[in-house]
C-alpha cells in the first residue's frame, strides 16, 4: 500500500523534515507514527498525501509513484485518501451533513447518491443525529468524528491521521482511538500521527519512532511484507 | 441536504458574505465608474471637435471670364477628388446677393456698384476623415495647379490649431485611460484576492479531499464574472447619472452632448466582466499553488 524507499526531504530554507527512512506499509494495517515535536511524522505524512515530493528517493502509495505524479494525478490520488488533522479543518458556516457531503460535491460525485453515503458515514462515527448541527455546537470529539466522516465518506483505502487526538482530552482521545480502530477492522490502512505515548503502548500496533528525521525504531521490520 | 452546483456555491458567497461582496461589487463598479466618467468626457470633446470641423471648408477663386464650359468640367473633376464630399459652385452675383444678405454693414456700400468685385468661388466641403490640415493642404495645392484659379482659401491657422486640439486629446485620453484602466485593475485584484484569501482554508480542504483545480476555480471564476456583471451595470448606471445631472445643469436640451452608445457599453460590460473573470482567476491560481 504504501512504501517509503530511502526517502529524504529538504525544505527551502535547508532544514531536513526527514532523513533516508525506509519501510513498508502494507494492506490492512494500523501503524503508529511517533516522536517528539519536528521527529518528521508530518513530514512523512505529508509525503503519503502528495503534498510534497521527496527530495531523494521514493514514496509509492497505492500504485502512485508520488515524485512523478502530474498536476492532474495527485487529485485521483487523495480521493483513495482519508486525511485528518489535529485542528479537524471543518467549515464553520457548513452544518456538519453539508462539511461530509463537501467532499462528495467537489470530487464530483452523483448527486442521488451522496445523502445516503452522508448518512452512512455519519452513522458510522456515530453523529448521525447532529448531522443538522454545525460544527461549533459540538464537543471537540465530536467535531473530530465529523472529520473523520468527512474522511470516511469516499471510502478511502488508507486513512491518515496527524495528531487526531492533539487537541482532545482524555475521553474524546480514547473515543477517537476507538474509532479508527474499528476503521482499521474494516480493512482500510490507518496511519496515525501521535507523541501520546500513553495511547500507543499496549495496543499491539505496528509503530515507527521518529528522532530528528530518522526513523530509530520499526517494530514491524520483522513482518515478511516489509522486505523491500 | 441541498445539493450544491458551481453557481449555488457562488452564490452562496454573497449570501454568506454580504458585506465583502458588497465592498468588491463598489469597488468594481466605483473603479469603472472612473474610466467611464473619463471616456464619457473624452467622448464629447471628440465629438466637439467633430463638430467644429464641420466647418472645414475649401474655397477656391475663379478667375474672372471662365468659360462656363470650364466651369462644369472643373466640377466634374474637383468632386471626383477623394477627399472631397460637396462641392458648390458660387457664381459673382451669387457671391454679391449672399455678401448683401449677411453682411449688414456692407450693404450701403455694395447698393449702387456698377461693376461686382466679387470672384466666382468653389466651395469645397470635405469628407468627415479628411478635415484635417495636410489634407485640407493637399486639396489646396491640386486646386491651384488649375490655371483658371485665382486663389485657395482653407482657413489654415484655424485647421492646424483644431489638428492639435485632436492630437492632444488623443494622447490625454490614452494615457489617463491606460493609467485609470491600470488603477481599477490594481484595486478590483486586491478586492478579490482578500475574498479569496478568506477562503483559503476552504480551497485547502477541497485540496485535501481531492478536487480538482478547475473544480475548484469553477466558484471563483462564476463569482467574479457575477461581480463584474453588477460592478459594470453600477458603473454605467453611476455614469448615466452624473451625465443626466450635468445635462440638467448646463441645460443641454439633449443634442448637444451624448451619452456611451450600445457598442460602448457592451465594451464597458465585456471589460467589467474580463476583470471580474481574470481577477479571480489569478488570485485562486495564486491560492492554489500555495497550498
Ligand atoms: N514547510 C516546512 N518548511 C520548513 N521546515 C519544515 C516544514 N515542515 C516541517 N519542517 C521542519 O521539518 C522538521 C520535521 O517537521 P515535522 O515533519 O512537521 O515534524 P513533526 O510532525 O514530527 O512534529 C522540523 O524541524 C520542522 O521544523
Ligand atoms: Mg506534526
Amino acid at each position: 500500500m504504501i512504501r517509503f524507499n530511502h526517502v529524504s526531504i529538504t525544505y527551502g530554507n535547508g532544514v531536513s523534515g526527514l532523513k533516508d527512512a525506509s519501510f513498508h506499509i502494507p494492506r490492512g494495517q494500523f501503524v503508529f507514527l511517533t516522536g517528539h515535536s519536528g521527529a518528521g511524522k508530518s513530514s512523512i505524512l505529508s509525503l503519503i498525501f502528495a503534498e510534497q515530493k521527496p527530495t531523494e528517493g521514493e514514496v509509492k502509495v497505492s500504485g502512485y509513484q508520488i515524485s512523478k505524479l502530474t498536476a492532474r494525478e495527485i487529485p485521483r490520488l487523495r480521493r483513495r485518501l482519508g486525511i485528518v488533522f489535529q485542528d479537524f479543518r471543518l467549515l464553520e458556516y457548513r452544518t456538519v451533513e453539508e462539511n461530509v457531503a463537501f467532499a462528495l460535491e467537489v470530487t464530483g460525485a452523483r448527486h442521488e447518491s451522496i445523502p445516503n453515503r452522508v448518512m452512512r458515514a455519519l452513522t458510522q462515527v456515530g453523529l448521525a443525529s447532529k448531522a443538522r448541527g454545525y460544527p461549533k455546537e459540538l464537543s471537540g470529539g465530536e467535531q473530530q468524528r465529523v472529520a473523520i466522516a468527512r474522511a470516511l465518506v469516499n471510502d478511502p483505502h488508507i486513512l491518515i491521521a496527524d495528531e487526531p487526538t492533539g487537541n482532545l482530552d482524555e475521553r474524546a482521545t480514547r473515543g477517537i482511538f476507538q474509532l479508527l480502530r474499528e476503521i482499521n477492522a474494516g480493512g482500510t490502512v490507518v496511519v496515525m500521527a501521535t507523541h501520546d505515548m500513553e495511547l500507543v503502548r499496549d495496543t499491539g500496533f505496528r509503530t515507527i519512532e521518529l528522532k530528528n528525521g530518522r526513523v530509530v525504531y520499526d517494530s514491524g521490520v520483522d513482518d515478511a511484507e516489509a522486505a523491500p | 441536504m441541498k445539493h450544491r452546483t458551481p453557481l449555488r456555491e457562488a452564490l452562496l458567497v454573497f449570501e454568506r458574505t454580504p458585506l465583502l461582496s458588497s465592498l468588491s461589487i463598489a469597488s468594481i463598479g466605483f473603479s469603472l465608474f472612473t474610466i467611464g466618467l473619463f471616456f464619457l468626457v473624452a467622448l464629447n470633446f471628440r465629438r466637439a471637435l467633430d463638430v467644429l470641423a464641420e466647418r472645414v471648408e475649401v474655397v477656391a477663386f475663379v478667375l474672372r471670364g471662365t468659360p462656363t464650359e470650364t466651369v462644369s468640367q472643373a466640377t466634374q473633376d474637383i468632386t471626383a477628388f477623394p477627399e472631397v464630399l460637396e462641392l458648390r459652385f458660387v457664381t459673382e452675383e451669387q457671391a454679391l446677393a449672399r455678401a448683401r444678405r449677411e453682411l449688414v454693414e456692407f450693404r450701403e456700400a455694395y447698393r449702387d456698384l456698377e461693376v461686382n468685385p466679387l470672384p466666382a468661388s468653389f466651395e469645397i466641403r470635405l469628407k468627415p476623415e479628411f478635415r484635417d490640415a495636410a489634407h485640407a493642404q493637399a486639396v489646396a495645392e491640386r486646386l491651384r495647379g488649375f490655371p483658371f484659379i485665382e486663389d485657395v482659401r482653407y482657413g489654415r491657422d484655424w485647421v492646424e490649431r483644431l489638428d492639435k486640439l485632436r492630437t492632444m486629446a488623443a494622447v490625454v485620453g490614452l494615457v489617463i485611460g491606460y493609467a485609470f484602466a491600470a488603477v481599477a485593475i490594481v484595486i478590483i485584484g486586491v478586492t478579490i484576492r482578500i475574498t479569496v484569501l478568506q477562503r483559503a482554508k476552504e480551497i485547502s480542504i477541497m485540496r485535501l479531499v481531492g478536487a480538482t483545480n478547475s473544480y475548484i476555480r469553477g466558484p471563483f471564476l462564476i463569482e467574479g464574472a457575477i461581480k463584474g456583471i453588477l460592478g459594470g451595470v453600477l458603473a454605467i448606471a453611476m455614469c448615466w447619472v452624473t451625465f443626466s445631472v450635468f445635462r440638467k445643469t448646463t441645460g443641454d436640451t439633449g443634442t448637444t452632448l451624448i451619452f456611451f452608445g450600445g457598442l460602448q457599453m457592451t465594451v464597458m460590460m465585456l471589460f467589467a466582466i474580463g476583470i471580474g473573470l481574470g481577477g479571480s482567476l489569478v488570485s485562486v491560481d495564486r491560492q492554489l499553488r500555495s497550498v
